[in-house]
């Protein structure tokens, strides 16, 4: 399995409920059905990759994950997982919103834009950034979000939400493998990994709505 | 629903069947219907497949869309020229797999392939029922399956399986007999009809009523309304393909001719088709039945019957895993109309599956030879099967 979804997996309670927003073929779904029994769904874009989910015992439903978290009463999900997608989705402050009223807690991993190798080709090079993580031209990336680990943290706190786990790392965006990053993450991950909850609070219950 | 027939191109199939029947119902315990009207005694076509497990957990109960019958696989004699409506998707090692499953299939109520409906004798008069037959609705064809499963001891299905009408059946066994069903497959549904939907229906009717031998459904002894059933396939037809399987299968393409005749006989291939099809449902099928089965599934209305005009609500107590499956071209039962449904069963909690298969065959797609409908079928059997032998 994918090694931020490795992490997520880790952090996931036995037995909880969990929404996996663009589960691809279920694999992380499937995992975590058969070692810590969770009761999964997934929502998937692509018709293909359907089938590969029911075939791991996942329920699946095949749509666009803004519009199909909309169904779902409040606090349906223990968690809601967005793994490498908030960069691809175009209002991710109503989309966070939106997951925080179905979801108990989310978890959102995304690639870090200001990872150092991509600082020097812009300082250096002056071309919009392409790497392992970010395969794209300009032109024609799914990434219309560029957001970095410290921009992440600011926005959690202005949308009144707390982080309660942060995990940094550096790998490739389909490695098995890769290393947890302490030292000044925000230039030498690659990806970010966050677990996220509203704050207890009234007041701030209020903004998220 | 179309007529395929389509053999297997691995020539594969489940070989010879016999159809069977089953009377219940006899008076003075007849049945009571969703009009509060009674009836009985009623005969049940119906075919079984495969092999019933030690503790029958293994049980595929098959609801057929319109004119479909409990013919779903095999053929009734060698010399057969063709087999049941979905050989392509029930039989050994095939989507629904007859080595694993024991398949049920049954004629509809009012229905004319050996069920009891309108073309069957009334025991009050000795002769046929036509328009005498009471009005049936989809609850009405699911309370006769139940009868036909009591009868033969099976008190537990793994799943219901079901396309257009056959998928209302799926849906109403889920909402009236949660505990007996595991899981449901929903393809090219609908919790309602559309105007659109019930208009074409109208115009079927319409064009049966209207023919001059229709003589108020009393037609048994005489010429049958053929030429208004023909008219009402033909209608039905245009609606279960599409705009781009038309286009493709036809276009404008003449029939035995190079040129435009001039004249009203079917100079395109499309009218020749639909002539085709008219003459040929005629032969097999009985105006009346054709009334009574469209009337059913127009009055079929998920929310308003089950849950006070709430399609949330209706879906409440339902505990089955559901597997639903929409076609991109189909405009009889869009889309849309089975993402509602989901929905509906998403705010109740249920587990739910949903795919769009993008195909361009039109509301007929769920009959034809389709890989990946067949995947997600198998896979999905084979996922709740685990899951029910896991939880014993």
């Amino acid at each position: 399995m994918r090694y931020d979804l490795q992490i997520i997996a880790s952090w996931i309670e036995p037995g909880s409920r969990v929404l996996d927003l663009g589960c691809g073929e279920g694999e992380l779904l499937g995992y975590l059905k058969k070692e810590k029994q969770v009761k999964g769904t997934g929502i998937e874009s692509t018709e293909a990759k359907i089938d590969k989910c029911i075939e791991k015992g996942v329920q699946v439903l095949q749509g666009d994950i803004t519009e199909e978290v909309h169904d779902y009463p409040d606090n349906s999900f223990d968690y809601v997982i967005l793994s490498q997608t908030l960069q691809q989705v175009l209002e991710p402050d109503q989309l966070i919103k939106d997951l925080l009223r179905v979801g108990n807690k989310i978890i959102v991993s995304f690639p870090n834009f200001s990872y150092w190798s991509i600082r020097l080709q812009i300082l250096f090079f002056g071309y919009a950034p392409k790497n392992r993580q970010l395969p794209y031209e300009w032109h024609n990336t799914p990434n219309i979000r560029i957001i970095t680990i410290k921009d992440f943290r600011r926005f959690v706190r202005a949308t009144g939400c707390e982080v309660i786990k942060e995990v940094d790392i550096n790998t490739h965006s389909d490695d098995l493998q890769g290393k947890i990053i302490k030292f000044l993450p925000n230039l030498r991950a690659t990806y970010g990994i966050f677990l996220v909850s509203r704050r207890a609070t009234a007041a701030n219950q209020a903004t998220i709505r | 629903m179309s007529e395929y027939f389509e053999h297997d191109n691995d020539g594969i199939s489940i070989g010879l069947i016999e159809k069977k029947f089953h009377t219940m119902a006899e008076p003075p315990d007849e049945l009571i219907l969703a009009s509060g009207a009674r009836l009985g005694p009623i005969t049940v076509a119906y075919e079984t497949m495969g092999t019933l497990n030690a503790d029958k957990s293994n049980v595929i109960l098959i609801a057929h869309a319109l004119s479909g019958d409990s013919h779903v696989a095999g053929y009734y004699s060698i010399a057969d020229p063709k087999p049941g409506w979905w050989d392509i998707m029930v039989g050994p090692g095939k989507g629904i797999d007859t080595n694993k499953y024991y398949v049920i299939c049954s004629n509809v109520l009012g229905g004319c392939m050996g069920t009891t409906g309108p073309s069957s004798t009334n025991p009050a008069t000795g002769r046929p029922y036509g328009l005498d037959f009471p009005m049936v609705t989809i609850g009405d064809m699911v309370k006769v399956q139940k009868a036909l499963l009591d009868y033969l001891g099976i008190n537990k299905l793994l799943a219901v399986v079901g396309g257009s009408i056959g998928g209302m059946q799926v849906i109403e066994w889920t909402i009236n007999y949660p505990e007996m069903v595991t899981a449901a497959i929903m393809l090219a549904t609908t919790t309602r009809h559309s105007a659109l939907a019930i208009a074409f229906n109208e115009i079927g009717r319409q064009a049966i009523m209207s023919d001059p031998h229709f003589n108020k459904g009393d037609y048994y002894s005489g010429p049958k309304p053929d030429l208004g059933l023909a008219l009402a396939r033909m209608v039905g037809h245009v609606t279960y393909l599409s705009d781009e399987a038309m286009r493709s299968k036809f276009g404008r393409r003449l029939q035995d001719r190079d040129n435009l005749a001039f004249d009203f006989e079917a100079n395109f291939q499309v009218e020749s088709y639909l002539r085709y099809q008219g003459s040929k449902f005629v032969q097999r099928f009985d105006a009346n039945s054709f009334l009574y089965i469209t009337k059913a599934a127009d009055y079929f209305d998920v929310g308003c019957q089950h849950g006070n005009n709430s399609e949330v609500d209706a879906f409440a107590g339902v505990t089955a895993k559901i597997l639903a499956i929409s076609f991109t071209s189909d405009w009889l039962y869009p889309t849309y109309q089975s993402r509602d449904m989901v929905k509906a069963m998403k705010k109740n909690g249920l587990d739910v599956s949903f795919c769009e298969i993008e195909a361009k065959c039109g509301h007929d797609a769920f009959l034809l030879p389709n890989e990946r409908q067949s995947t997600l079928i198998s896979r999905f059997l084979k996922r709740v099967s685990e899951e029910e032998h896991h939880a014993l």
